[in-house]
């Protein structure tokens, strides 16, 4: 079920702004691939691209390939919320919607792509990817209260259950922990962990030792000046790029010498 | 650096007292003037209320003859809330979410000039113009939907019923309700469109899943502003309305109740004695009505707090 990315030649605008410039890179399947590198440099708009959440914005577009599974997600008959029942996402602040319970919170995809489901599936699906999420027994008790009332790292515990639960294959994390706690980031390196078993995870970091703990694959992100366009400066094994990177400029961002 | 002390008064600036005091002043203004109103309908028109049938114009008690003018107040306003709420929440997510730029701005621009249309002028278009290119209309309806209560019939010839009177008051309030909904709309959280975008929603699912949930008590409260001018609207009511006093479900016969407002400012002008405090008693009912709905309408947006978004 897990799916393999390759995105070659990528150029991702803002209107005429060039944010980020010419990244060829593949990801591997059941893996989790980490985007490190300064802010600003483009590592959200890389990630957002890769589930077409960047045209959201208005004026921004690409181009080149992303192949998922060998099909191009910017293809001409390719809908963009396919793409996105796909791909997940799960953002740097948690959004769990608030008017809705935590139950409905965590079917609010499901129920976008099927039509009636049954209270007993509907009930089975709630505990299964509350359960991956790593958050039922926190919430078992309470799931018709609202998703707003959790603390912050349950809420995003809820969110990642929200995107598991449509069963996507491609998961996008972008800076999932840095508004938590220590604790709660914690749970959820864990919980990525357990989830590269099942689904091809991309998550943003700025934090270099939660890229060394939880990714195979390191992919270090530069400015090549100020106004200048984001670029993927060396991707690999996460071991080598943070034991022996080819490039200096990895090293002395690794090392804590700039960023 | 000067020691900053801490009294157990602690000092306000002059600007804020001014301010405090000046907000205060206006707030106690504005209840003593509520209050002043309720005064004088309670004095003046518990007279009109308490009226035998032979001391005012009318010849009926005063529950006999205000029952159909509340009734046709309230359906004539519920006609008009039933048009206007979806016509107005569709034409701001339109111009809130789907429409490009431009013309967004153009059509928020035409809706808050339709906004500012005296009513006098809808009343024109409604008498002048309306009524007469539903007059076919109605006769389609008796003849398809004759069987329910609403299109019995016989349809009205001049076209100036209450369905007319009900669609020209739902044109009336539909600016103001759609500006209401398009401003909060517009104030979703990215974040919670985005939550919907990433799951894979459509443009209408995302709406629904984070626009209306979020806007809820913003339309209610919209609705409610629209409802209150519908149940007060006078002019057009009085212009295009041929009122008769009954009590009927029928929409597009030509004997239609009446409305309070209406009601008064085509009777005002030849009252004389209890008859003007039978007036003013009516005016004091609509008073009581508006409040109940308002108050009702507050009901329905506090029940779900919790779940109201507020504070995350
Ligand atoms: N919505 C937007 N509109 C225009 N420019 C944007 C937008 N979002 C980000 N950018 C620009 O794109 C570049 C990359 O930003 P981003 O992807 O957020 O970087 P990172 O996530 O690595 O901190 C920055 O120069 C930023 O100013
Ligand atoms: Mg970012």
């Amino acid at each position: 079920m897990a799916t393999s990315i390759d995105v070659s030649d990528l150029n991702i605008y803002y209107g005429d702004f060039l944010a980020v410039e010419g990244v060829t890179i593949p990801i591997a399947a059941r893996s989790v691939t980490a985007f490190i590198g300064p802010s600003g440099c483009g590592k959200s708009t890389f990630l957002r691209s890769l589930n077409r959440m960047h045209e959201v914005v208005r004026g921004a577009r690409v181009e080149g390939k992303v192949l998922v599974d060998g099909e191009d997600l910017y293809g001409d008959d390719v809908d963009p919320v396919d793409v996105r029942r796909m791909v997940g996402m799960v953002f740097q602040r948690p959004n769990p919607f608030p008017t809705m319970s935590i139950y409905d919170n965590v079917l609010a995809g499901q129920r976008l792509n099927s039509k009636r489901m049954k209270k007993t599936d509907a009930d089975d699906a709630v505990e299964r990817a509350l359960r991956s999420a790593g958050l039922w027994a926190e919430v078992k008790d309470r799931l018709d209260r609202p998703g707003s009332g959790l603390s912050g790292g349950q809420q995003q515990r809820l969110c990642i259950a929200r995107a598991i639960s449509v069963e996507p294959e491609v998961l996008l994390m972008d800076e999932p922990c840095s508004a938590l706690d220590p604790i709660s980031t914690i749970v959820i390196e864990d919980l990525i962990h357990e989830l590269k078993a099942q689904y091809t995870i991309v998550i943003v970091t700025h934090n270099m030792q939660q890229a060394a703990r939880v990714s195979d694959t390191t992919a270090f992100f530069n400015l090549a000046g100020v106004g200048m366009p984001g670029r993927l400066v060396e991707h690999g094994a996460t071991e080598k790029i943070f034991s022996n990177p080819d490039e200096s400029a990895t090293e002395a961002y690794i090392q804590g010498r700039f960023g | 650096m000067t020691v900053v002390e801490v009294s157990r008064h602690p000092v306000r600036r002059l600007g804020d007292r001014v301010f405090a005091g000046a907000s205060t002043g206006a707030a106690i203004t504005i209840l003593a003037t509520l209050a002043g109103v309720a005064i004088f309908l309670t004095v003046e028109g518990v007279p009109g209320i308490l009226a035998s049938p032979d001391e005012v114009k009318s010849g009926e008690s005063f529950l006999p003859y205000v029952g159909p003018l509340v009734f046709g107040t309230l359906l004539a306003a519920a006609i008009a809330l039933v048009i206007a709420v979806p016509v107005s929440i569709g034409v701001a997510l339109f111009i809130s979410h789907y429409a490009p730029r431009r013309l967004a701005a153009v059509m928020g621009y035409l809706i808050d000039l339709l906004a500012a249309v005296p009513s006098v002028v809808y009343g024109l278009w409604g008498i002048g113009f309306l009524a007469g290119k539903l007059v076919a209309p109605y006769g389609w309806l008796e003849e398809h939907l004759g069987f329910l209560p609403f299109f019995a019939g016989p349809a009205s010839a001049t076209g100036r019923t209450i369905l007319t009177v009900g669609i020209v008051l739902a044109v009336m309030i539909l600016p103001i309700m759609t500006a209401i909904c398009r401003e909060v709309f517009l104030q979703t959280p990215r974040l919670h469109e985005e939550a919907a975008l990433a799951l894979g929603a459509t443009r209408w699912e995302m709406a629904r899943l984070a626009v209306f949930p979020h806007a809820r008590s913003g339309i209610i409260s919209g609705a409610m502003l629209g409802l209150g001018r519908a149940l007060g609207e006078t002019m057009a009511v009085a212009m295009v309305l041929s009122a008769s006093g009954v009590v009927s479900w029928n929409l597009i016969s030509s004997t239609n109740p009446s409305t309070i407002a209406a009601n008064i400012a085509l009777s005002f002008k030849e009252a004389s004695g209890l008859t003007v405090n039978a007036l003013v008693a009516s005016g004091l009912v609509l008073f009581v009505i508006t409040f109940v709905v308002n108050v009702a309408a507050r009901l329905v947006v506090d029940r779900r707090k919790d779940f109201s978004g507020a504070d995350a």
